[in-house]
């Protein structure tokens, strides 16, 4: 027997033991739950396919792919598409990610690139946290009180001063893409800006001293070293921005106006499928609910390919990056 | 003497060594010289940027404060909705519902979420479940809020033929549990290995290490996740607009259509009546303060050090 090994040892002094029968019941239990546990998260996002494929599997029988290329949403008449609504969520999104992406960056190097002292550049970074902290009702509030009676005079000047350019090819009434992107941009800056910021964090720092060794500029530096350094991660920042404005919801059904339609003007209201979710669900009958399961599948695809995409690339990114160290 | 790396430029000068001055290149940069400008305009961008970029932040918070905080009183915190002409009224039910809600997944995600944690950072870090759950997680940070509505509609709502508390908290639970399943693998993977083995080495069985060093070690991580979760789940509304959907009544039971601050806050803020938008508000106000509350606890126990 093995356990003789130890038997001239004395264990009165000691407070450590083998582990007694219970104690290796209770491991085993522990170890089992924490198992389940990771198991169930599994099975939930494999059950959350599931349960939104299969109830969007008789709509997607009755319109199959005209679905996504009809723009008609009418209860009375049974027809349902979803065009204008794939359109406006890709665009909202692409104008967030220019404006918000843009920002984000920007923020970034000024977190990262010494232009703030230790505690003032903890401060500043703590207010773009707080940006993402409130909640997307709030700024739905703020933007249908605050942003579009700002915003509507500039867009009927643009208008009537530039509207032969398509972007401003419609005046302003209240609700639209404008304010909704503007929105947007500012609820995915934080995103965009910390995922940045770890990124150029990963730069070792002998490649910034050799930069600036060399006699650049902080600029010739940033520009030239690194932005293109952390690219790949700057760029995962972006798509999973991106990502993150498609699903963007509440803010979007208060401030996009909920209009079907297709126009690259800025100031025309225009309609998203998350903000076509929320504004057609409570009241819908049973097979509006249908259409609109298979209007959250196009979502649930779209987003879950794109934040993929973003997750590789972040995860590319940081590989290098090991691998030079 | 004509070792310019054994002299400065100014000896040089002094020594009137012409040739070796020559020889250096020019590091002296003017202010208007096109490279020095061009960075000098970037960085001045730079600076507008950063500062544009805090102007909503403080424009929200001085909206909330001014036109939240005229109507933020004890009926407000108290009372039941106002409906269309009525005037007066508050929002204590949204609290009471938004309370209940978000505890409820507290409830339901957080030991789910420890648990789930514990496998991926200790139990068993590199096999193929770790790694999918991992990424799995991830993916879901980035899941759209209002398609945990569907999901849940879909998965309880319509068996239960019922909105209610209970598919609004396990909505918001779905949404909880990739964060705190992140945040709490992150904070066990940073508690030294050498506490573990001392621990192994004392005989104690892996359930013992994780229960008795790595959890207690690891707290301050795992509730900063946890605080960070609450947050985000509290001023989340799409996935409770058709789960929990909203009541003009205080709750009795887990099983009734159940109002929310973030709903209310949506209702009301398309309505026609002063009143209401008021309400939404002051609503608003309590939201942002709580989350804020949360927010500042997350950073206060993640900023101290084990």
């Amino acid at each position: 027997m093995a356990s003789h090994y130890f038997d001239h040892i004395d264990r009165s002094g000691s407070v450590s033991s083998p582990p007694s029968a219970i104690d290796n019941i209770l491991d085993r239990g522990f170890r089992g739950i924490a198992w389940l546990s990771a198991g169930f998260i599994l099975a939930l996002v494999v059950y959350i396919v599931i349960e939104i494929g299969g109830k969007a599997l008789p709509a997607f029988a009755t319109y199959g792919f005209s679905f996504l290329t009809s723009n008609t949403w009418n209860v009375q008449t049974g027809q349902f598409g979803i065009l204008p609504e794939i359109w406006g969520t890709l665009y909202s999104s692409l104008l967030a990610l220019i404006l918000g992406g843009g920002f984000g960056v920007a923020i970034a190097i000024f977190l990262t690139q010494d232009f703030l002292q230790g505690h003032l550049a903890a401060a500043f970074r703590t207010i773009i946290e707080l940006l993402a902290a409130i909640p997307s009702v709030v700024y739905g509030l703020w933007g249908i009180y605050v942003l579009i009676p700002l915003l509507r005079p500039v867009a009927n000047w643009l208008h009537d001063e530039f509207g032969f350019i398509p972007f401003f090819s419609t005046p302003m009434s209240g609700p639209g893409l404008g304010p909704a992107a503007l929105v947007l941009a500012i609820m995915i800056l934080p995103t965009v800006a910390s995922i940045s910021v770890d990124a150029l964090h990963q730069v070792p720092y002998k490649v910034k001293e050799a930069a600036y060794g060399m006699g650049t500029t902080r600029w010739e530096a940033i520009l030239k070293v690194m932005l293109p350094t952390a690219g790949s991660g700057i760029l995962a920042a972006l798509v999973l921005g991106f990502g993150r404005a498609l699903g963007e919801t509440m803010a979007l059904a208060m401030l996009i106006g909920n209009s079907n339609q297709i126009s690259l003007s800025l100031f025309s209201p225009a309609n998203t499928l998350a903000a076509l979710l929320a504004s057609s669900f409570p009241e819908a009958g049973p097979v509006e609910v249908r259409a609109l399961m298979y209007a959250a599948l196009v979502l649930l695809a779209i987003t879950l390919i794109v934040n993929a995409i973003g997750l590789a690339v972040m995860k590319f990114a940081t590989r290098k990056f090991e691998a030079e160290r | 003497m004509n070792d310019p790396h054994l002299t400065t430029t100014a000896e040089l000068i002094a020594l009137n060594d012409l040739e070796a001055l020559r020889r250096l290149p020019n590091l002296d940069r003017t202010p208007f010289e096109a490279r020095t400008l061009k960075s000098g305009i970037l960085t001045a961008l730079t600076w507008i940027a950063a500062l544009l970029a805090s102007v909503p932040l403080l424009s929200v918070i001085y909206m909330l404060v001014v036109e939240g905080g005229s109507r933020l009183d004890w009926e407000a915190l108290t009372a039941l909705p106002p409906s269309a002409f009525e005037q007066g009224g508050g929002f204590g039910n949204a609290i009471i519902g938004t309370l209940v809600m978000v505890g409820l997944a507290t409830l339901i995600s957080v030991p789910i979420g420890l648990f789930a944690a514990v496998y991926l950072a200790i139990l068993d870090p590199d096999s193929r479940l770790a790694h999918s759950v991992r990424f799995l997680s991830k993916t879901l940070t980035g899941f759209p809020s209002i398609l945990a509505g569907v999901f849940i509609y879909a998965a309880l709502v319509v068996s239960m033929k019922t909105y209610s508390a209970l598919a609004g908290g396990v909505a918001l639970a779905v949404l909880m549990l990739p964060t705190v399943v992140l945040a709490a693998e992150q904070a066990m993977m940073m508690v030294p290995k050498k506490m573990k083995d001392a621990a192994f080495g004392m005989g104690c069985t892996r359930a013992q290490v994780i229960w008795k060093v790595v959890l207690p070690t690891g707290a301050p991580g795992i509730l900063t996740g946890v605080m960070l979760a609450i947050a985000g789940a509290a001023g989340n509304s799409a996935p409770l607009l058709f789960t929990a959907l909203f009541s003009s009544y205080y709750l009795t039971s887990l099983t009734e259509p159940t109002a929310s601050l973030a709903i209310l806050i949506f209702n009301f803020s398309g309505m026609p009546y002063e009143n209401q938008i008021e309400l939404a508000w002051a609503a608003s106000l309590v939201l942002v303060m709580v989350i804020l509350l949360f927010n500042i606890l997350a950073r206060i126990i993640g900023r101290r050090k084990y």
